[in-house]
């Protein structure tokens, strides 16, 4: 038994559905703004121990990416608890922070600094991440100046490389050509594979997860509809997909 | 506001990093370069000359100073205003994807805004010296006045930063409000001098930015000293704003990342 790395307890995330209002319509309908709520995660619970890999999936709109970046700390729950328990995490995203006319070298420092690394840390990295992204001399050049693939493979060299405790990913299993998509797995592979990282992905690819993961969270409609053992859980999704096509 | 601090620790070099690559990026693909950030405001204040000593015969001393003064004081403080305005729709990529506290961003783009009011004043400083302008210690005395003009514009801007997530075409009135402003805090005229009784008073010391400029001017071009108790009253008012700001920003910080 390791010890517990993420702890969520009775999460539950609702968007307002308030609209920006303009100064004209906070004039004249001041009072009738009504407050629609719509509750995107309900009542979640889990626990995930240090070294495991946590597997979520659900159907469009389920809630599993609003989950994501609320243990990431970008929405606060409005009710029940996320406790990382002081572990440093990251949501392994696209291109955080670039700026489009800057190098990608540049870029490397403005993102992985955004991420919460010290200059001193990415500059032990930074050739890590040049060599894994690839791109040759591009990366002394401007970032607008790349192929839409070559911006993905440099970004996800970034937050690849720049390794956090915790790692949530969110859909991220096609990134550049052929080649760099298998790269780019089998270095994930490797970054989840580690024993102290702890994982948690969002994706809708049933046979990469039942390759990787330790635990499936099914999540329907906001609602945890199964927890447990990768083959169970994924066999009874897939399941449950096919008879609501 | 113990995590205001530590924030801005943990995250000052990200802001640093971040302003200066903003600046670069900004100068990284036009002829001139960075000499634009020396034309730009030399070139209004060319205009304003020419416009207020030949047009409307102003007879201020060292007018072109006085005026380059004014600008960079005013500059400043319109574009943090209008910086932060659209500051989180803008970074809307960024905010949904990692967590950074808000006013970070602010300060960030404070960085870049303080970069060229630093290069401002060099140009007032040389303008001086080839006006021949007398010069004393008390010129020294801007290290106190300009604190209190970034407090102010800081929190401010923290709370226009709020509003404008929520309020879309909040930008149209703070353009509206800040060209009031601009002509209310005499960038080209001398308050004192033009205006009289209670509006020449109330003007001076309810406006920060007028009272900013008009302390400015006062030891840089008159050799005259500071007036120590408005600097303080200011001093207070603006750490009161920032801290309504800051507040306010951690607050609602959260949500923000759901209505963008």
């Amino acid at each position: 038994m390791g010890k517990n790395i993420v702890t969520v307890k009775d999460l539950c995330i609702s968007y307002k559905i308030m609209k920006k209002v303009s100064i004209r319509r906070m004039l004249f309908k001041a009072v009738t703004q009504k407050k629609e709520e719509f509750e995107a995660v309900k009542n979640v619970s889990f626990e995930i121990e240090e070294g495991k890999i946590l597997g979520i999936v659900g159907k469009n709109g389920s809630g599993k990416s609003t989950m994501l970046r609320a243990i990431a700390g970008i929405f606060s729950p409005d009710k029940g608890t996320i406790d990382l328990h002081n572990n440093s995490v990251s949501l392994l995203s696209i291109g955080v922070g670039f700026n489009r006319k800057l190098t990608g070298y540049e870029n490397i420092y403005l993102s992985g600094m955004l991420l919460g690394f010290s200059k001193e840390e990415i500059k032990e990295k930074e050739k890590e991440i040049i060599e894994f992204a690839d791109i040759g001399n591009f990366i002394y050049r401007p970032v607008k100046t790349y192929s839409s693939g070559m911006y993905s493979k440099l970004a996800f060299a970034i937050t690849a490389i720049l390794e956090t405790d915790i790692m949530l990913i969110d859909e991220i299993f096609s990134v550049g050509d052929m080649q760099f998509k298998e790269k780019s797995y089998k270095k994930m592979k490797e970054l989840i594979l580690n024993e102290k990282r702890t994982v948690i992905i969002v994706s809708h690819n049933v046979q990469k997860l039942g390759e990787l993961c330790n635990e499936i969270l099914w999540l329907h409609d906001g609602e945890v509809r199964m927890i447990g053992n990768p083959k169970e859980v994924l066999a009874k999704y897939s399941k449950f997909m096919k008879d609501n096509k | 506001m113990k995590k205001f601090f530590y924030n801005i620790k943990k995250y000052f070099k990200y802001a640093i990093t971040s302003a200066s690559a903003e600046l670069k990026s900004e100068i990284s693909d036009s002829y001139l370069n960075w000499l634009w950030w020396v034309i730009e405001p030399l070139c209004f204040m060319l205009i304003y000359t020419f416009i207020f000593s030949v047009v409307f015969k102003s007879n201020e001393r060292f007018f072109p100073v006085f005026i380059f003064l004014g600008l960079t004081c005013w500059e400043f403080f319109n574009r943090m205003m209008m910086g932060s305005v659209n500051l989180i729709t803008s970074n809307r990529d960024l905010i949904s994807k990692v967590y950074v506290p808000k006013y970070i961003l602010l300060l960030a783009k404070s960085f870049t805004y303080l970069f060229k009011l630093f290069i401002s004043f060099m140009i007032a400083i040389v303008l001086m010296i080839f006006l021949k302008t007398p010069f004393t210690w008390n010129i020294l005395y801007v290290i106190f006045i300009l604190p209190i003009l970034y407090l102010i514009s800081f929190g401010l801007g923290c709370i226009l930063m709020h509003l404008g997530v929520y309020i879309e075409d909040l930008k149209k009135v703070v353009t509206i409000l800040l060209k009031l402003v601009f002509y209310l805090s005499g960038v080209f005229y001398n308050i004192n001098a033009r205006l009289t009784g209670l509006i020449a008073y109330a003007l001076l010391r309810f406006n920060p930015v007028a009272f900013c400029m008009n302390e400015i001017r006062k030891v840089m071009l008159y050799s005259k000293s500071l007036s120590v108790e408005g600097l303080i009253v200011w001093f207070m008012i603006s750490i009161l704003i920032c801290i309504i700001g800051i507040k306010t920003i951690t607050k609602n910080e959260n949500s923000y990342a759901k209505v963008i």
